[in-house]
């Protein structure tokens, strides 16, 4: 239950891009609190407001909409946060942000909040961009109309604030200044029956014994409401009251929610001239100008496809020294750490398992921050909205969201920035969709697994050749082609959604508001740090125990050859016999890993893997590439006793994977399982920063281990199916 | 009868009535498109199969087969 706290809540609410967030970071100082509203993965950020003389609020973030009427729980956040219905807490006063260029269907949901008779103050934003466009605001009349507190403001320039700031705290000093009662009232007495009828069946928690707001609800309901609605919380008597209502007014051959809808654009078509006035003659808008282009059947996809290449680019490569800074700094802060530390168990636990797993973690940021940085300019242009118009087609015969392109390809670089970006999607579906095929798109942590798996099959001195290449190319086409299929398979059937009409509104081009944008991207990094970041950081502590011990002895042979060597060495130092060293080293590492558990589960996932073609140390490199793709080199280094910091390049690597061999003698790298192992890993989710995200965005463990098990059944197919028809065609 | 998709772009047109599901024509009324409102058909994407509308000064898009769901009569 709401608990009554001292200091007053404001709900802040307004239509998508009405600019509600900048107002939002213009009001707090970008300050704010995220959660997640109880079993939704829709958040609440809320943040505190302190008012000229002195009070303070806590103002909330309501989700952009442009009515309170909803289809699904997602869509109900909307008046759950605004009108305060149980669970949630009451707000004290509603901040309505209405965009004065589009005043009046922003003013439709300014009417519904006011018919909930909570006080209200509206705040006409963009008031600048008004007089650019020689319209004249009329506050006076907009504030006698509606009965409540009206300001025109700037939350790009700041302009109004301290005004609005004020107005907040008139009203909730004097909050029945500002609840006028509603502004359209049902005249029919039949109307008015209905409407009434439904009002009978809203609970008592929801109206709180207010007849204005029994009435507001009665109306959401009429609106909301419909025999295949996806809204569950709603009590059973007021959808079986709502539809009856419909039903009645149907058989008197009329339309209840058209009646409704039409009574409220009509008090506001009757005014609208008032509110806004025209001075000189209409231009053709700037925005208009620059859709001309922007929106050109060719030109306007070329430039969404530049615009493409250079977030791309910037993800694939920008964020590389940034990627490479943050894996020095850890490798050496964790150096420094062992040489002070005395040797033992929990300096290697501190070095090779935290803070090896926190650099694992904040190597993602640099991503993350680049991906957000972009997605909050083409929000906040209002080109994000023109994305969905350019891609809906595309993404549509696949069963997905225009906007679904965005992380589609980021996921080329690192699924982890592309499932934390689903967020542009609002409904609760198109996001879930895009994130369960995202991990197959080919990002970058599998290039240097196919770089090692096609350098081991071909001839040596080979590379760079053409059929290299177009392997390379080919498994980016495969992963595409296997994600959009998935797309389509799932969007049918897991994440089957009702087709919903593309409606938008396309907002003006405005000059982005770039301390809104950091603050974005500064949010969204906080939140992955600190809620998919621990669940990595303990995900790789596991991996580093599992590769780690037990701690056996070392064999006797391993332990007297080296204890030769270093004595030879001691006597006489010679390049050779330091190489010697090494070599034994890297031996006694291969061994170690061997005996270890994540070597016996290699062995144990060898009957699993045969039929791929793969033996047991391919299996110890597939459980070592869970903490990351990449790892899977590294591990089959330490596996096949070469240093440790080997990649894919290096010599003695590849040499040793050409000349593998099974126990009885037949080469394990042959061609065809190489090209079986690369469709492994085009297809299975190894990579635990992934689920831990999706985790975090699903707000659940269900959809990352539905993720894991039908990627990694993929996977173990299409291997099958690649290794076994080869061997039957008579591959080798 | 005549439909919003065969509105030429740049004519204006007034609606007349809404056919498709409940859910879409709510969603249509609630973004203003009531029956008697006056709009303009400000431009088309043929490649995505898309309308942008002008309706109370405001700007909206919808797909060229929901718009062909929109009854309307030319003005």
């Amino acid at each position: 239950m709401a608990v009554a706290t001292a200091t007053p809540l404001v709900a802040l609410a307004g239509n998508p891009n009405a600019g509600k967030s900048a107002l939002f970071n213009r009001l707090t100082g970008g300050r704010a609190r995220v959660a997640n509203y109880p079993g939704l993965t829709v958040e609440r950020e809320e943040g505190r407001v302190t008012l000229p003389v002195g009070g303070e609020i806590r103002l909330l973030d309501v989700p952009g909409t442009y009515s309170l009427a909803a289809r699904s729980e997602d869509e109900r956040i909307a008046l759950l946060a605004v009108a305060g219905l149980p669970p949630l807490e009451v707000p004290d006063a509603v901040i309505v942000v209405v965009d004065g260029t589009q005043l009046a269907r922003h003013l439709y949901l300014a009417l519904q909040i006011i018919e909930l008779d909570l006080p209200v103050v509206v705040a006409v934003n963009f008031a600048d961009d008004l007089a650019k466009e020689g319209m004249e605001l009329h506050s006076v009349e907009l504030e006698r109309h509606l009965g409540v507190p009206v300001i025109a403001i700037s939350a790009l320039s700041g302009q109004g604030m301290d005004e609005l700031k004020r107005l907040v705290e008139r009203v909730l000093a004097e909050p029945d200044s500002a609840r006028p009662g509603p502004r359209w009232v049902a005249q029919d007495p039949t109307l008015l029956g209905w409407i009434d009828e439904v009002g009978r069946c809203v609970p008592e928690a929801w109206h709180r014994n207010n007849e204005r707001r029994r009435r507001a609800l009665a109306l959401w309901a009429v609106l909301s409401l419909e025999p295949d609605d996806e809204l569950h919380d709603v009590p059973a008597d007021l959808r079986l009251a709502a539809l009856s209502a419909h039903a009645a007014a149907r058989a008197a051959n009329r339309t209840l929610d058209e009646e409704i809808v039409r009574g409220r654009y009509d008090w506001i078509d009757q005014r609208a001239d008032r509110f806004l006035r025209q001075r000189g003659q209409p231009r053709v808008s700037r925005s208009d100008q620059a859709d001309r282009w922007l929106l050109h059947p060719a030109l306007g996809f070329l430039l969404f496809a530049g615009l493409m290449v250079v977030v791309f680019q910037s993800l694939f490569t920008w964020a590389d020294p940034m990627i490479g800074a943050i894996e020095v700094s850890f490798a050496w802060i964790g150096a420094r750490v062992q040489e002070l530390l005395p040797a033992g168990f929990l300096t290697d636990l501190l070095v090779e398992g935290v803070i090896a797993g926190v650099g694992g973690v904040l190597v993602f940021l640099p991503q993350i921050l680049l991906l957000f940085f972009f997605i909050g300019l083409m929000e906040d242009t209002g080109y994000m909205a023109r994305v969905a118009f350019i891609m809906d087609r595309l993404m549509r015969s696949v069963g997905l969201h225009g906007r679904a392109f965005v992380p589609m390809l980021s996921a080329y670089a690192c699924a982890v920035p592309a499932v934390l970006s689903t967020r542009t999607m609002e409904r609760q579906r198109d996001r879930f969709l895009t994130m369960m095929v995202l991990p197959l798109m080919t990002c970058s942590a599998r290039l240097p697994v196919y770089g090692l798996l096609i350098a081991a099959f071909a001839a040596p001195n080979s590379e760079g050749s053409l059929t290299q290449g177009l392997l390379l190319v080919g498994m980016y086409v495969f992963g595409t082609v296997v994600a959009l299929l998935a797309a389509a398979v799932l969007g049918r059937t897991v994440l089957k959604g009702k087709r919903v009409p593309l409606l938008l509104q396309m907002p003006p081009y405005r000059r982005p508001h770039l301390a809104t944008v950091w603050r974005r991207m500064v949010l969204r990094a906080g939140i992955f740090v600190k809620q998919a970041g621990t669940v990595i950081l303990l995900c790789s502590i596991g991996m580093w125990a599992l590769l780690t011990f037990p701690k056996a002895e070392r064999s006797p042979e391993l332990t007297s050859a080296m204890a030769q060597v270093e004595a030879q060495l001691a006597a006489a130092p010679t390049p050779e016999l330091e190489q010697q060293l090494v070599d034994l080293e890297s031996s006694a590492a291969g061994e170690h890993l061997r005996n270890s558990y994540a070597g016996r589960f290699g062995r144990l996932l060898e009957p699993v893997i045969e039929p791929l073609g793969f033996d047991w140390k391919i299996g110890v490199g597939l459980v070592g590439a869970f903490a990351a793709r990449e790892v899977f080199v590294s591990t089959m280094a330490v596996v096949y006793n070469v240093e440790a910091e080997a990649d894919e390049e290096n010599a003695t690597l590849r040499e040793r994977i050409r000349e593998a061999s099974w126990p009885d003698g037949r080469r394990v790298f042959t061609p065809l399982v190489c090209l079986s192992l690369m469709v492994f890993f085009a297809l299975a989710c190894q990579c635990m920063s992934t689920l831990a995200a999706v985790k975090r965005e699903t707000n659940s463990w269900r959809w990352p281990a539905f993720l894991f098990v039908y990627n990694g059944a993929l996977a173990w197919i299409a291997s099958f199916a690649v290794f076994q028809g080869g061997r039957l065609l008579g591959f080798e | 009868m005549t439909y919003l998709g065969d509105i030429l772009t740049g004519a204006t047109c007034r609606l007349v009535d809404l056919g498709g599901e409940a859910g879409f024509r709510r969603r249509l009324l609630e973004l203003g498109l009531v029956p008697g409102t006056s709009l303009r058909v400000v431009r088309r994407v043929p490649v995505g199969g898309l309308l942008e509308l002008e309706v109370r000064r405001c700007r909206l898009t919808l797909r060229t087969s929901e718009a062909a769901l929109v009854q309307v009569e030319p003005t």
